[in-house]
């Protein structure tokens, strides 16, 4: 344990959180995520969900004349979000076409190709001499992998697929549509899936580093319980007890997406671990920022506005 | 549903024979369906030990079961023939043709038997009268691995699309599902089974029964083994903490007109459809094969399709063994040339001895 030091008089680098506030304000956060998963998992509609907004569309077959894609495809979406003057701009990127076909061999190539790339042309940036102060960033921070819900068990595709990204990219498993699973075969559903996940060492945020505190690993630990997320999206609203709120109305009952006893994994709990994520990849960018900038100006004293 | 009365007794007796064939990708619903229409634990759910062999490619595996139950006063001795495994591999070439194969050779043992001079009077006929097909509940329409299916086996056997775990879906969502599907078996002209008439031949109360269960195709079921008390009846139902959906509903589910239909009042249309147009098809097909083998033109669609991928992977082999051989030629081009240079060397040392013992010999004089 270091001894904390008291300077004798006031250095003036308190004033460095706000510089940074200001700074995220101005910019925004940053937040790049990749959906995998068949189509029809309900991926669009989750993230409509997830950021109350009808962000991206299905990139399912619609019509009969729309041709059967024959490979995984990536594409990219972006939007800026603003809650409360704190900017959000969101990088989504589908990846329609993925184990789609009757061969599914190297379907995940495309993808795992992607997020590489996104990578190298960071580094590339990062490393040129006369490079942009403020640099794209479109690394993908986030991977949701969509777990068809079956209520078996994770199918070889998805422990091939899982485990070859998690390599390369934090993966949070979803299983939406959830609500064609009643709650004891959503609980049976999703304990094999640990079991399984488990067993294949496929690594899933959030993971323990060295560096974390007692509070974080007790974080990631209650995480960790209720991964994979078992989710219902919906873009529309319905009226229960008076109330508005988003669901889905069946012939025997309204399904409530708010409802903790209907989409039993809070909507809340996802965000919150793909913010931790996000946060966590966007702190370590900042200290590294840091250090260059002082690295840069080794007469770098008082704090400036 | 006029059966003559005579056929009607025989078969009260004696029971009659059907064979349903379920396919479909892992949870779709297949088993629980298959347990639901025959009221008894027919078929096992896959059960998983432990997580070790849960991902493990198994392949397809064809497993027929028997049962034998009663169905408006009928008796009938029902196979179900499962195909766990289907859909679940990640190339599924395979497991198409296993159930294309399976399906061929009962039309085969059939052959061979007709064609024995003392047959046999307790052949069992496995010839498969209707194959339940289980679309995953998407929402969207067709993929490639459904379309490919039902366009392969259609010439070979009445195909039935079915929506397994349809709960998932709203009643709009739904409907717009079976349009979207239907309209895609319409545009990729595939065969299926949709309960057809004849508007001359047939009876009003025919053609008006076939016309509703053409109109519900494809079937939305939802099958459940467990059962709740509503209003102090036992009802087969899925609970869930929203609502209760009961199986056998007509406002929940397409279960009950299903079953009607393929156990009942067109169980019979089904068996002659296979007997006299499916598998005389086949006969045909096989035999003016055997006849005239190089005859390419007799080949019909399935087959096609079928030995598509072989032709494909054939001439893939066959580009490969070329390169292999201009490899192999170069190779050989380039050991001669070394045993050139190599034959040149040893000459010139030859020579170079050669001459330096003419020079020894010179000098020694």
């Amino acid at each position: 344990m270091t001894e904390e030091i008291r300077a004798q008089s006031y250095v003036g680098f308190d004033s460095i959180t706000q510089q940074i506030e200001h700074k995220l304000l101005k910019r925004g956060f940053q937040f790049n995520v990749i959906l995998v998963g068949q189509t029809g998992l309900g991926k669009s509609t989750l993230i409509n969900t997830i950021f109350a907004s009808h962000l991206m569309d299905s990139k399912g077959r619609f019509t009969a004349d729309e041709p059967v894609r024959q490979t995984t495809e990536i594409q990219a979406v972006s939007h800026v979000i603003v809650e409360n003057g704190v900017k959000l701009r969101l990088n989504i990127v589908d990846t329609p076409g993925f184990a789609d076909q009757v061969n599914n061999e190297g379907c995940w190539d495309p993808i795992i190709k992607y997020i590489k790339d996104q990578h190298s042309a960071y580094l590339r940036k990062e490393l040129t001499a006369m490079r942009d102060r403020y640099i794209q960033d479109t690394r993908i921070h986030c991977c949701l992998y969509f777990i068809s819900p079956t209520g078996h068990s994770l199918r070889p595709i998805d422990v091939i697929v899982m485990k070859k990204l998690s390599e390369v990219v934090n993966v949070v498993p979803v299983i939406a549509k959830a609500d064609s699973l009643t709650l004891e075969e959503r609980e049976n559903f999703k304990a094999r899936i640990r079991e399984e996940l488990i067993y294949h060492n496929i690594r899933l945020y959030p993971f323990d580093t060295d560096e974390d505190e007692e509070e974080e690993i007790q974080l990631n630990e209650s995480i960790r319980e209720v991964v994979p997320f078992a989710v219902v999206g919906s873009e529309n609203n319905v009226i229960i007890d008076g109330k508005s709120v988003r669901g889905r109305k069946t012939r025997w009952g309204v399904v409530n997406v708010e409802d903790p006893n209907h989409c039993e994994t809070h909507l809340q709990d996802l965000i919150e671990t793909t913010a931790q994520i996000h946060y966590e990849a966007f702190r370590s960018k900042q200290l590294l920022a840091l250090k260059e900038g002082v690295n840069a100006r080794p007469a770098a004293n008082t704090a400036q506005q | 549903m006029a059966r003559p009365s005579a056929a009607r007794r025989r078969s009260k007796v004696k029971g009659v024979q059907f064979t349903i064939m379920v396919v479909g990708a892992a949870g779709t619903g297949r088993t629980t369906f298959v347990n639901t229409l025959c009221e008894s634990d027919v078929l096992r759910h896959k059960v998983i030990e432990d997580p070790e062999t849960a991902h493990v490619e198994t392949g397809i595996k064809i497993k027929p079961a028997n049962i034998e139950f009663e169905e408006e006063g009928v008796r009938i001795a029902l196979t179900v023939v499962d195909t766990p495994g289907f859909g679940d591999s990640i190339d599924n070439e395979f497991a198409f043709q296993e159930i294309m194969s399976y399906i061929e050779r009962q039309y085969d043992d059939i052959l061979a038997e007709q064609s024995r001079i003392k047959r046999n009077p307790r052949f069992k006929d496995n010839r498969v009268h209707a194959l339940l097909y289980f679309i995953p509940p998407t929402g969207h329409a067709l993929r490639e691995m459904d379309i490919e299916l039902m366009r392969r086996l259609s010439p070979r056997v009445n195909v039935i699309p079915v929506i397994g775990k349809a709960d998932s879906l709203t009643p709009q969502e739904l409907r717009s599902f079976k349009k979207r599907i239907m309209e895609d078996i319409d545009h990729y002209d595939i065969p299926i089974y949709n309960f057809p008439y004849d508007v001359e031949e047939d009876d009003e109360e025919t053609i008006h029964e076939n016309r509703e269960l053409r109109a519900m195709l494809p079937f939305s079921v939802v099958g459940s083994e467990e059962e709740v008390e509503i209003d102090g009846q036992p009802v087969r139902a899925r609970i869930y903490p929203w609502g209760i959906v009961e199986v056998d509903n007509p406002q929940h589910s397409d279960f009950t007109r299903l079953r009607g239909a393929i156990l009942g009042s067109h169980l019979e249309d089904l068996k002659i459809l296979t007997e006299d147009v499916l598998y005389e098809t086949y006969r045909t097909e096989k035999l003016s094969r055997t006849v005239d083998t190089d005859d390419r033109d007799s080949q019909l669609l399935p087959e096609d399709l079928v030995n598509q991928s072989v032709i494909l992977k054939e001439e893939q082999l066959r580009r490969e063994e070329e390169k292999l051989r201009e490899i192999e030629l170069k190779m050989q081009r380039e050991l001669n040339e070394r045993r050139q240079q190599l034959l040149a060397k040893e000459a010139a040392l030859r020579d170079l001895e050669t001459r330096i013992a003419a020079q020894g010999s010179n000098t020694s004089y």
